[in-house]
């Protein structure tokens, strides 16, 4: 009971923070232009290639590609976001001794990291999720199209800012804020890129490449969920124009394209991943010196 | 306002016990050995240097820091247990509080965390900000609060809910001269309610004023420990003297032992209503006396002397 009463408050603090700190409100403003001004540029693309007699289908094609690159640019804002909203919520009270006063009650520590880590996740999600969302409705009333799984792709964007943020919290138990949150982007950034490679590598038919971006998946999650954004964001008929004619195996070297979804052994990962790398947390919380 | 409960057979006992209490980091010894105990319902000094392992201390009675020797017990729980921490307030030297809450709302935070009943949290918390002076900027974000301010809040969320034991980390660094004093009144206060104030200050003069007894801790160690009283010997005398010789001089050994200072003499210790009997002594020696100075060592010069020794050794 406690302990359930701590990551409430944990969670309460958290949220309380959020809303009374200046940042996410500026990231919010900052989201409403974003998409405001996304809106009137698929407006334009759309209404002068249709003006241009393009046919449906590769007007289709390129507002979707317009799409995931869009959302290729949001996640790593929503990865950096969660990586400077996660990394004060430990290591900051640390440097600056608020957690003395607050350990020094009858607060369970991972119980506390808990709450706040659950916090920063409704943060996070609920930001990654309306503003995923609100692109992709800003599209749909511009241009008609929609993706196939709106939901999916904003729900597997906000999961990356999560992998993201949990990584951080980890950090944080030992390492400054500032340094916390650079080396989760870096990760973040670092994934991402040999993610490519592993497709490239894939593509070429070069096993130990292909290795690395299988391993890289697993052991930092956000580039196996980057591509199931993609793929909630391809219409099927788009796959079908890509795949037409073309080697399987080359089209894994295109960073902005998914042939397949993720499958629930990889979703299911992504769980265990997160639940892991917290526990971890918890237990280097546990045992940091203050 | 309900002060917070113990569990029973908790209230038996010292408020605080340890026994070769000891904290490393890595090679360096932050607490050697420390093995005190401070009792129930009075103030208790906790002194030494910059360095000495006072801080080290209180967080390892509050279970922030694990100890790598020894152990002891809080209100009789071991160190770090919850339930004894429910029942302490802690003011912390690196005094800290959410910068973005208001003050009313760190004291509601805090009244959660030792989950004390809605009800009474409004109550317990306008009464603490109170006892220390902010209820007029409860309002106020803490991040307008003057660093004394601040210091005064972390003094409120100690006070919260009256706990059993309250300890202080150099509670009046922050202070100006007005706002020391009223901590000294504080601290007071919290003492004839019944709680245990352990003040970890090296302001001697600040200790001096209000703690029942003290420990000298000095590299990581307890040099002494006392009440005031026994740790300062006692009052003393000086007389100034001129006309005796040496041997009356040993003459007035039956006054206790004293040190010879040219034309002064010093008692130490001597009782004050002896004095009388003392100069009519020094006259029948056949000596003149010119000024009689009743004196008592101060805890500073007592402190230098504990430390000082400590360094030689």
């Amino acid at each position: 009971m406690t302990t359930l009463r701590t990551i409430a408050i944990g969670i309460r603090v958290t949220l309380l923070e959020t809303l009374r700190r200046r940042t996410l409100w500026a990231l919010v403003a900052l989201t409403v232009i974003v998409v405001l001004l996304s809106g009137l540029g698929f407006q334009f693309l759309v209404s002068e290639t249709r003006a241009r007699g393009t046919a449906e289908l590769e007007l289709q094609l390129g507002v979707s590609q317009v799409l995931i690159l869009c959302a290729f640019m949001f996640s790593f804002i929503l990865a950096a976001t969660a990586a400077f909203i996660g990394a004060p919520a430990i290591a900051a009270d640390i440097e600056s001794g608020v957690l003395l006063a607050i350990l020094a009650r009858p607060v369970g520590r991972g119980a506390w990291l808990l709450g706040r880590w659950a916090g920063l996740a409704i943060v996070v999600a609920g930001y990654g999720v309306a503003a995923g969302l609100g692109e992709i409705a800003a599209l749909r009333v511009v241009s008609g199209y929609g993706p196939p799984d709106p939901m999916g792709a904003a729900g597997t964007l906000a999961a990356q800012a999560i992998v993201v943020m949990t990584v951080t919290v980890l950090l944080g138990t030992r390492l400054p804020a500032i340094a916390s949150g650079a080396v989760a982007v870096v990760l973040f950034g670092l994934a991402w890129g040999l993610g490519v490679l592993g497709g490239v590598g894939s593509a070429l038919g070069v096993d130990s490449l292909e290795t690395v971006g299988r391993i890289v998946r697993l052991a930092f999650p956000s580039d196996g969920l980057w591509r199931a954004t993609i793929y909630a964001l391809e219409p099927n008929a788009v796959i079908a124009l890509m795949t037409e004619g073309r080697s399987l195996r080359v089209l894994q070297a295109n960073p902005f394209f998914a042939l397949t979804g993720p499958g629930p052994a990889f979703l299911g990962w992504c769980l265990a991943w997160v639940a892991g790398v917290l526990g971890l947390a918890m237990l280097s919380f546990r045992r940091r010196e203050l | 306002m309900p002060e917070m409960t113990s569990s029973s057979g908790t209230d038996r006992g010292p408020a605080i016990e340890t026994h070769d209490l000891a904290k490393r980091y890595g090679r360096t010894t932050a607490l050697a050995g420390l093995t005190m105990r401070v009792e129930r319902g009075e103030v208790f000094g906790f002194l030494g240097p910059n360095g000495a392992g006072k801080t080290t201390s209180v967080k390892l009675l509050l279970g922030l820091t694990p100890p790598t020797g020894g152990g002891g017990a809080v209100l009789g729980r071991p160190l770090g247990d919850r339930e004894a921490r429910r029942r302490v307030g802690y003011l912390p030297e690196m005094f800290r509080y959410q910068p973005w809450m208001r003050g009313r709302e760190v004291l509601a935070f805090h009244a959660a965390l030792i989950d004390l009943p809605r009800a009474e949290r409004p109550a317990a918390a306008a009464e603490a900000l109170g006892i220390v002076g902010l209820a007029d900027r409860s309002d106020d974000l803490v991040g307008t609060y003057s660093k004394g301010m601040q210091q005064r809040l972390g003094l409120a969320v100690a006070l919260l809910g009256r706990p059993e034991l309250v300890l202080l980390d150099e509670p009046t660094s922050a202070l100006d001269p007005l706002g020391r004093t009223e901590v000294r009144r504080i601290i007071r206060a919290a003492r004839d309610r019944g709680a245990t104030v352990f003040l970890n200050s090296h302001l001697l003069g600040e200790v001096e004023l209000v703690c029942d007894r003290v420990a000298v801790v000095d590299a990581g160690r307890v040099v002494a420990a006392g009440t005031l009283d026994a740790l300062l010997g006692g009052d003393g005398v000086r007389l100034r003297v001129t006309g005796l010789d040496a041997a009356a001089r040993a003459g007035l050994d039956a006054f206790g032992p004293h040190r010879d200072e040219g034309d002064w003499l010093a008692f130490r210790p001597f009782a004050r209503d002896r004095i009388p009997e003392l100069v009519v002594a020094v006259v029948a020696a056949g000596g003149r006396v010119h000024a009689v100075e009743p004196e008592r060592a101060t805890l500073e010069e007592r402190f230098l002397g504990l430390i000082g020794e400590g360094r030689v050794r």
